[in-house]
């Protein structure tokens, strides 16, 4: 035979890259962490969160003596890929973050997270209300709250002024028009990382929630079906945004909070506004030149009202962190766990203006305007609609990310965004 | 005439031969190569079975796969308007990395071959992007590529070309042809070292007569260089294929697939289908599909456009050539 052994091996050998995806999942590793080492996975991987936590590991570790916390940081979607391979393998962390909705809906499916009813029972009542909702599966509770917030408008204060934009607009066609006077001043309207797709998204789901309102949320879930006329007015009005060309040049390819990013255009004053959750000022001030950020220029408007809307202007949409624990964690996790809700450890979590506490006692040290701003919009809202990539199960919320993308690229008309992410629900 | 007088002497030989056959350690051969075996079925042959178990079942990752589904996925896949761009893309990567990378490389091996002042520098100056991990290269290019403080914006200004190159990345029609710079960059400096070192071992003896007889530089490069560097050509342009059907980590990096999938791989849309939406079954389908495209890509080249050069060394048994 011309063809050797040797070189169909060799052959066998270079094929094997692309199956690496093919090595995951198969061995149910099953989780080494026993005695007193809890392994905690969180997104905070940058001051002043990074090291406040790190300090409460280690105050924990004194008090529990025996007990040691490996802590794992990790950004966004580093996380989630780590996450996914280790939970495909069937070795979740200890404690790791989450976003509740269908992500956390699979992880409990597949057996791998713990129910925590009970536990989180305990200091239930002193969390804020609905604070649990996102991780609540089939009733039963399956992570502690942590922080919460929602997504809005993050505006320069000095580049409206200049634009004679006196007061924030609080209709879609009032967005419209400051668009329009901001870039008679040669200024980017609005900054946004098209590279990363969830930051689009935001667009799309607050358009759809104001017009259709909560329910036709609820509708879509219930039905796996993003064909109701509301949805294609979504992406129609969003449509009428991107015609105007809001986006800084190169848009489609810029991250978040890289050097060049959504967080850093907007936090070195190069654009007017971004639609970003609360931890954007955080995240301006890290990713800005002199890591100044814009200070006392940074100012917060909810996502407008739309015309003939059924959703209200203040309907609030967005999400906030929780912890969960894998399913071979030691017991002194969910200890830590009761830790970090205690009131005193929440009111550093506020102080250091990183998160916006679910902890009741613990919101009087919000003292940041910004983000205090973002806690009294939070708490007069009149509802509430977790991110679309997370509420959903994770095929349809990818589906909503890069649908929006394409239309902000202008390559998918309305009809095809709703069309597309219907076909994803169906599928599941 | 040596080989023909040395023939006598093997008569005597034989017995020895074959006791030393019958003598031939057997537990020891299996024994050493026993932990090779284990590894490369363990991480070779283990993950392409999985692969191709998991691509017949709709599973999200999570447990045992019990939604069995026969062929659909690959079925599927067939229809997958993604897909067939990703083909599209890899086969206009393949196009591009023949037609303007690998020549590129001849040239400057050529080059680099002439008794040139620095010499050394160059070699090590053409060779140093080949060093950086994929993934750094790719990091590096983001910042060139940035729409503010990036270089390439720079340079375009300078040149009087406005802010153009901030768009390269961020332009579903040129994107493609960014990535391709990158990769280009890259690795032309290892196929120029391959060139090189093959143009090194043609004995100086055939262009001095080449010259003698009044043959040009073209004609020596034509008719002497060319054939002899034939087999290494022929394997650069196998590594090169190979290499971007396979393509992953710098895409990842650089465009993560956009904008709006118009940088997309198959790899990457592998990696899309399994991390990103929980559809193991159907990313597994995609692997195998990257792993039979590798496969029958393989086999082909080695038995049309290799064979000659396998004929070599490397893959005769024993005495048959």
């Amino acid at each position: 035979m011309r063809i050797s052994r040797r070189s169909l091996l060799g052959l066998a050998g270079a094929g094997a890259a692309g199956l690496a995806l093919g090595g995951c999942g198969a061995g149910d590793g099953g989780s080494a962490s026993g005695g007193g080492t809890i392994r905690w996975w969180h997104i905070a991987n940058t001051d002043p969160m990074l090291s406040a936590w790190a300090d409460m590991a280690r105050r924990f570790e004194a008090a529990n003596p025996g007990v040691t916390i490996e802590i794992t940081a990790l950004e966004n979607e580093a996380f989630k890929t780590k996450l996914t391979t280790n939970i495909q393998a069937g070795d979740p962390p200890d404690i790791f973050h989450s976003w509740g909705g269908g992500v956390l809906a699979q992880q409990v499916e597949a057996g791998m997270v713990k129910d925590l009813t009970g536990d989180v029972g305990g200091w239930r009542d002193q969390l804020i209300p609905s604070a649990l909702d996102a991780y609540t599966v089939d009733g039963a509770v399956y992570a502690s709250a942590v922080d919460t917030g929602m997504v809005g408008f993050w505006y320069n204060k000095e580049l409206f002024a200049r634009a004679g934009v006196t007061t924030p607009p609080v209709t879609w066609a009032g967005l419209l028009d400051a668009v329009r006077r901001l870039k008679g001043t040669d200024v980017t309207p609005i900054a946004l990382a098209g590279k990363e797709k969830w930051p689009g998204h935001y667009y799309w789901a607050y358009l759809a929630l104001r017009i259709g309102g909560l329910d036709l949320m609820r509708q879509a879930a219930a039905d796996k079906s993003f064909a109701a006329p509301d949805f294609v007015t979504a992406g129609t009005r969003l449509a009428e945004l991107v015609a105007l060309q809001p986006f800084q040049t190169g848009f489609l390819a810029a991250g978040y909070s890289t050097a060049d990013g959504q967080a850093a255009t907007m936090g070195n004053g190069k654009a007017a506004m971004e639609l970003m959750g609360q931890w954007a000022p955080t995240v301006q001030k890290d990713s800005s030149a002199g890591k100044a950020g814009l200070g006392d220029k940074l100012g917060f408007f909810p996502f407008p009202a739309v015309d003939g809307g059924k959703g209200r202007i203040t309907d609030a949409f967005g999400g906030g962190g929780g912890f969960a624990v894998g399913r071979n964690a030691p017991d002194t996790a969910i200890e830590f766990l009761r830790f970090i809700a205690q009131p005193d450890n929440a009111r550093i979590e506020a102080r250091t203006a990183g998160v916006l506490p679910v902890v009741k006692a613990a919101q009087d040290a919000v003292t940041d305007p910004n983000l205090k701003s973002v806690a009294d919009t939070l708490a007069s809202s009149t509802g509430f609609q977790l991110y679309l990539d997370q509420a959903f199960a994770p095929a349809v919320g990818q589906q909503v990310n890069d649908s929006v993308a394409e239309l902000l690229a202008g390559q998918a008309s309305p009809e095809d965004v709703a069309a597309a992410i219907t076909t994803a629900a169906k599928q599941g | 005439m040596v080989i023909i007088e040395r023939r006598p002497a093997a008569p005597a030989r034989p017995p020895v031969r074959s006791r030393s056959r019958r003598r031939r350690p057997w537990p020891t051969i299996v024994l050493f190569l026993a932990p090779a075996l284990l590894l490369f079925g363990l991480l070779v042959l283990a993950p392409i079975v999985v692969a191709g178990y998991a691509s017949l079942f709709t599973w999200n990752g999570f447990g045992v796969p019990t939604q069995f589904v026969g062929l659909e996925n690959f079925r599927r896949l067939l229809t997958d308007e993604i897909f067939a761009g990703d083909l599209r893309r890899t086969l206009l990567l393949v196009t591009l990395s023949i037609g303007i990378q690998l020549p590129f490389s001849l040239v400057l091996a050529m080059l680099l071959n002439q008794p040139l002042r620095g010499r050394r520098a160059y070699r090590l100056v053409f060779f140093a992007p080949y060093v950086l991990s994929e993934v750094v290269t790719a990091v590096l290019f983001t910042m060139i590529f940035s729409p503010n403080q990036g270089l390439a914006n720079h340079i375009t200004r300078l040149i009087g070309l406005g802010d153009l190159g901030a768009t390269w990345l961020a332009d579903p029609d040129t994107v493609m042809y960014s990535l391709f710079l990158v990769i280009s960059w890259k690795y032309f400096g290892f196929h120029t070292l391959l060139y090189l070192a093959a143009r090194q071992s043609i004995p100086p003896e055939l262009h001095d007569a080449a010259a003698t007889d009044g043959a040009g530089p073209w004609r020596a490069f034509r008719h002497i260089t060319l054939p002899l560097l034939g087999p290494t050509i022929r394997i650069s342009v196998f590594l090169s294929v190979l290499g971007t059907v396979q393509l992953f980590d710098m895409v990842w990096v650089l465009t993560g697939g956009g904008p709006i999938r118009s940088s997309e791989t198959l790899a990457v849309t592998m990696f899309q289908e399994g991390f990103k939406r929980f559809h193991v079954g159907y990313a597994s389908a995609i692997s195998m599909a990257i792993f039979l495209i590798s496969l029958f890509f393989g086999l082909l080249y080695q038995r049309f456009v290799l064979r000659r050069d396998l004929e070599g060394a490397v893959t005769t048994m024993g005495d048959r050539r």
